[in-house]
């Protein structure tokens, strides 16, 4: 090949290579709104409900979710130094009401999507007390693990259920806490302590713990809310809303129910 | 504001010093002047927690530190203690966390100082203990002051595997970098900014020290 003929080729390459990115800019630049994903900051414990969640919605012609999962506190930090998200699901209350109060997310905007309950789970092998929380002081219960009560919603309910039966300072040499509930799990799962006291979602798990566990008078505890924002920073705060009514809806009922939730109920 | 998880960190980066000094040494030794053909091998495990998240090193501790792991069970067995949510269990996840802040920089001093000075102190009658201990030891000892000083201020800083493994009980294995990030979750901003401005302040005195002892040359660690 001459030089000539190569560098005619080369050209010719360059130029058919300048129509297919200006064509994919075109294709970026002209696509409907409507496609753009929704940006949802998520607490890690409601992750894989939320990605059902996500599937349902889609197949009744949502959005898709662009889902990013973190500690509620973490996510707070981040939204409110600008961080681009729609919408926030928090595992608490506290963090929603700071973001309204601080202009940060539409007033208004707040509901409860999920209200949580807890399990006492037990390691494989490891009697899980037939009294429930009663029975807690058995020596078979050598470490319990719970979620940081100052941290983690599930860590106050669990303190407040372990406070109801009269076990908190009876157990205070005993309990572990985790930085959140995930961590309370993990604890169970790698064999280093006998029981756990966590969410209920986590037993709906495909690759859950062995084990046995029972579910916690709701009575024993404040109702463990998780609450929802729409951004004040969002570009899409219409597609938001619609997202929060679905969430309220009896589609995501079901969702919530088979991932071990109870249902939005009215906000307080 | 409560300094307990200062103390505990200053603590627990001593004795984790003190423990990769008494087991770094020998090993940065053999590293320098061994001959084995393992040699590069375990140059490239003692780098290994350069390059690791922190959370793949928390994730191997919590299993075998458990009370039926490999290691926690034994240890449950001799002493009646767990590993995991315990000091001791920290030592143990720092000393793998900071050994190569320790071992590189022992490794390369001895490294610098060259055959000579041993081939003259065993002309002199030295045994090799006693050329180890005194006249390589002296001469490695920006390498000391370097090791010392890294491993220290690397073990303050150390967060994702003591977050995995100490499950954070106040005056045991709460450390000032799991406190900064509970005053973070709990929006305790004042608390978070007066730790994090302290380790600051820390770490680049102490980093400044380094370099400046060590003129123009970088601290003999892949940093």
């Amino acid at each position: 090949m001459s030089d000539q003929a190569a560098s005619a080729l080369g050209a010719r390459r360059g130029s058919a290579l300048r129509q297919w990115l200006l064509a994919g800019l075109l294709l970026v630049i002209v696509s409907p709104a409507a496609a753009a994903p929704l940006k949802v900051a998520v607490a890690s414990n409601f992750l894989a409900p939320l990605e059902a969640l996500a599937e349902v919605y889609r197949q009744q012609g949502g959005p898709a979710l662009q889902i990013s999962a973190g500690a509620t506190g973490q996510l707070y930090a981040q939204i409110t130094q600008g961080a681009p998200y729609d919408v926030f699901l928090a595992a608490d209350q506290a963090r929603p009401q700071r973001l309204v109060s601080e202009g940060t997310a539409l007033t208004g905007s707040r509901m409860t999507y999920a209200r949580g309950r807890l399990v006492l789970w037990a390691r494989p092998g490891v009697e899980l007390p037939a009294d429930g929380l009663a029975g807690l002081q058995r020596p078979s219960v050598t470490r319990l693990a719970i979620a940081n009560p100052a941290l983690a919603p599930y860590g106050r309910a669990a303190r407040e259920a372990l406070q109801a039966t009269g076990q908190w300072s009876a157990l205070s040499d005993r309990v572990i806490q985790g930085q959140n509930v995930g961590q309370a799990l993990q604890y169970l799962a790698t064999g280093n302590v006998s029981h756990a006291l966590v969410a209920a979602s986590y037993t709906r798990l495909e690759n859950r713990p062995a084990g046995d566990y029972q579910r916690v008078a709701g009575r024993l505890h404040a109702p463990i809310r998780q609450d929802a924002v729409i951004l004040a920073g969002s570009a899409s705060a219409d597609q938001a809303r619609a997202f929060l009514a679905f969430l309220r809806g009896p589609a995501a009922a079901d969702v919530l129910a088979a991932f071990g939730y109870r249902a939005a109920g009215p906000s307080p | 504001m409560n300094l307990t998880p200062v103390w505990i960190s200053l603590q627990l980066a001593s004795v984790t010093v003190a423990v990769l000094l008494v087991l770094g040494t020998p090993l940065a030794w053999w590293l320098a002047m061994g001959r084995s053909r393992w040699r590069v091998a375990v140059d490239a495990v003692v780098a290994l927690p350069l390059v690791l998240p922190p959370t793949v090193l928390g994730f191997y501790m919590l299993i075998l530190l458990a009370p039926q792991g490999p290691v926690g069970g034994p240890w449950l067995a001799v002493t009646g203690e767990t590993l995991t949510f315990s000091f001791a269990g920290l030592v143990i996840t720092s000393v793998l966390y900071s050994l190569p802040f320790v071992v590189q920089p022992l490794r390369d001093a001895f490294r610098g100082i060259g055959p000579r000075p041993l081939e003259t102190a065993a002309m002199l009658g030295a045994n090799r203990l006693d050329a180890f201990l005194t006249v390589a030891c002296p001469l490695a000892g920006r390498g000391f002051v370097t090791a010392i000083v890294l491993g220290f201020a690397h073990t303050l800083g150390e967060f994702g595997a003591i977050l995995m493994v100490g499950g954070s009980l106040p005056g045991e294995t709460r450390t000032v970098a799991i406190a900064i990030y509970e005053h973070v979750e709990t929006l305790d901003y004042a608390a978070a900014h007066a730790l994090s401005a302290g380790l600051l302040v820390f770490s680049f005195v102490a980093l400044l020290a380094i370099y400046t002892l060590n003129g123009r040359r970088r601290p003999g660690v892949g940093l």
